[in-house]
């Protein structure tokens, strides 16, 4: 029998032909990249920012604030530089997230309820600023909060008309500002997937509800949001990783002044030249985003609406 | 009672975020139009046409295209262009290639038992878990040390040596690219009327035929999909592409970024306006599309 004989016979070499391509890419180019990565946190950096494999844990010891150089009974060489680092970047996914719900559910639940007819416009107004490009929008909150910028104008005007003697605002290169920017960003990521999951709630729900005597306020903790739930979960999960890792909003809007642990990786791969530290950053950077979203979904369950999303 | 009956409080909110939305996009947009060039205060827009822009105590007074004046600058700037040039390369290239292995990987994972199948499917899930400042660095640390093993072990001399460039960047981009082509065209195939194809192979078409006439066409639309999403995608890269772009292979957006630490002149507000003009179209047109099937 030739080989193409055998291989038209053969399902299960077919199968694997036809994704050999994408297996090849994923692993090339996803899991080997993952791999070298942890391999190479344990590794050191040569005076020339040359990688030295060996194994080490100086990485993660400095990671924790330690000096590996200094005897580490002593406690003196403690620094809890990165440490703060990681808890910033947590915090401030943190506040991103719940600020996001909190703007997102509203707006999703009106589009949810509005007119079929009107539904595409309100979406489409949701969907310009999810596809106009990350470094615009960040830029646009540039050109907001300079201390020249457009808000501290309004801001002077207004001051102005009721005789206030007015300061400019520092509001650039703050941890607010991060935060706003970061909440700009990812805004849309939650409205979509509330929308998916709130628009599926049958109208008769509610019609039920009313009828049973239930409040607007018991009819939206008793129907709508348990059934809205899965929308926020999976929104949660499109804003809270990519927050984590995102080095461009504190980098614009925070200035040296806000440092995440996304840009503590991206200066050591570029300005520092240590990529064994950065690595381990990075890796400990994946590993506590995959604990959140594990107990997160594990808690809530995963949504289908991200893929909707 | 009416269905679509909502609070005030509701319609209050939801127009405030709106206004959130919107606000910093219209003031962007606006200062494009301004006639001062540091760009600090809207210092009105320029109404005089002249063959040769006039400039006054950083004013620009008059311009061969008026109020267009950033936007004629624009398509004058090398740069600009060469970067636009590149980001288009990147997307066409990577888009064909991860739709059609992306596809076809859809159709193994969905119709055939093989023995990788659980390890490609699970893969197909890493870009979405995992940040992607994680990706970009793993492939840009697997692509220097690869690269510096091959160029010292072929003893490759300065150009010839392989370094990040357009290639690094195209082939990241399809990494990328590829789990969202797979895993919508599945979800295409999931809910497929398999009777279709086993009513074509009763009437005596083989194999090929009946994926040629009747498979394939059932799943354009999947493919397209997944197809315009990975172009969206790779315009739109910032991080992935901002690890692995070497001398000579700078997009839209990583020229962009580049330039918001340097000066800023209402061009780099022109180049914006753009952005949002295409995308407003190109949404616009999808959506559009998409009425008309459903």
């Amino acid at each position: 029998m030739s080989m193409l004989q055998k291989l038209r016979e053969n399902r299960s070499s077919q199968g694997t032909l036809l994704a050999l391509p994408t297996t090849f890419w994923m692993v090339a180019l996803l899991v080997l990249p993952l791999l070298l990565t942890t391999v190479i946190s344990f590794g050191k950096r040569s005076p020339d920012g040359e990688v030295i494999y060996t194994f080490t844990l100086n990485n993660y010891i400095r990671l924790a604030g330690f000096d590996p150089n200094c005897p580490p009974a002593d406690g003196t060489c403690f620094n809890p530089l990165y440490l703060q680092i990681l808890g910033r970047s947590l915090s401030l996914a943190f506040n991103t997230t719940v600020l996001v719900i909190l703007m997102a559910y509203p707006l999703a639940y009106f589009i949810a309820r509005s007119h079929p007819r009107k539904r595409n416009t309100y979406l489409f107004l949701v969907l310009i600023p999810l596809w106009t490009n990350f470094v615009i929008r960040v830029y646009a909150w540039m050109m907001l909060l300079r201390k020249e910028g457009v808000i501290n104008n309004l801001l002077g005007l207004l001051a102005g008309w009721i005789g206030y003697d007015f300061k400019p605002l520092e509001m650039l290169y703050t941890q607010g500002a991060v935060l706003v920017g970061m909440v700009y960003e990812f805004l849309p990521f939650m409205i979509l997937p509330i929308f998916t999951s709130l628009e599926k709630i049958d109208n008769s729900l509610y019609e039920a509800a009313a009828d049973l005597g239930a409040n607007p306020i018991r009819t939206f903790r008793r129907v709508t949001l348990p059934l809205s739930l899965p929308g926020v979960v999976a929104g949660t999960i499109l804003v809270f990783i990519p927050v984590m890792g995102t080095f461009i909003v504190s980098d614009i809007l925070g200035g040296r002044q806000v440092i995440l642990v996304g840009n503590l990786i991206q200066r050591q791969f570029l300005d520092a030249r240590d990529p064994t530290f950065g690595s381990a950053a990075s890796l400990i950077l994946m590993i506590m985003t995959l604990v959140v979203t594990y107990f997160y979904t594990r808690k809530f369950g995963f949504g289908e609406e991200i893929v909707a999303a | 009672m009416n269905p679509y009956r909502r609070s005030p409080a509701i319609i209050l909110a939801s127009s405030l975020v709106y206004l959130f939305l919107y606000a910093p996009i219209f003031v962007l947009i606006l200062y494009s139009f301004n006639a001062s060039r540091t760009n600090i205060i809207f210092a009105g827009f320029i109404t005089n046409f002249e063959p040769r822009p006039t400039l006054q105590a950083g004013l620009v007074t008059a311009s061969p295209c008026g109020p267009f004046h950033w936007f004629c600058e624009l398509s004058h700037n090398r740069e600009v262009m060469s970067a636009a040039r590149n980001t288009l390369t990147i997307a066409v290239i990577s888009t064909i290639v991860s739709t059609v292995i992306g596809t076809m990987a859809a159709l193994a994972l969905q119709r055939y038992e093989f023995k990788l199948k659980p390890f490609t499917q699970v893969s197909l899930y890493i870009p979405i878990v995992i940040p992607e400042i994680v990706m970009g660095i793993g492939i840009l640390t697997l692509f220097s040390q690869l690269f510096g093993v091959l160029n010292e072990a072929l003893k490759l001399q300065a150009d010839s040596r392989l370094t990040l460039g357009l290639g690094t960047v195209i082939v990241s981009h399809i990494a990328f690219s590829i789990p969202f082509v797979t895993l919508i065209v599945q979800a295409r195939l999931q809910g497929f009327d398999k009777s279709f194809e086993e009513a074509a192979m009763d009437l005596g078409a083989n194999e090929w035929t009946t994926f040629r006439r009747v498979t394939f066409p059932m799943l354009l639309p999947g493919i397209l999909s997944g197809c315009l999403l990975a172009f969206t995608l790779s315009l739109d890269d910032f991080v992935i592409t901002f690890f692995t772009n070497g001398p000579g292979s700078t997009t839209l957006p990583i020229y962009l970024y580049g330039l918001l630490r340097r000066i800023i002149t209402p061009q780099v507000n022109a180049l914006s306006t753009v952005w949002i003009a295409i995308v407003f179209v190109a949404v616009l047109l999808i959506q559009q599309s998409q009425n008309r099937k459903v």
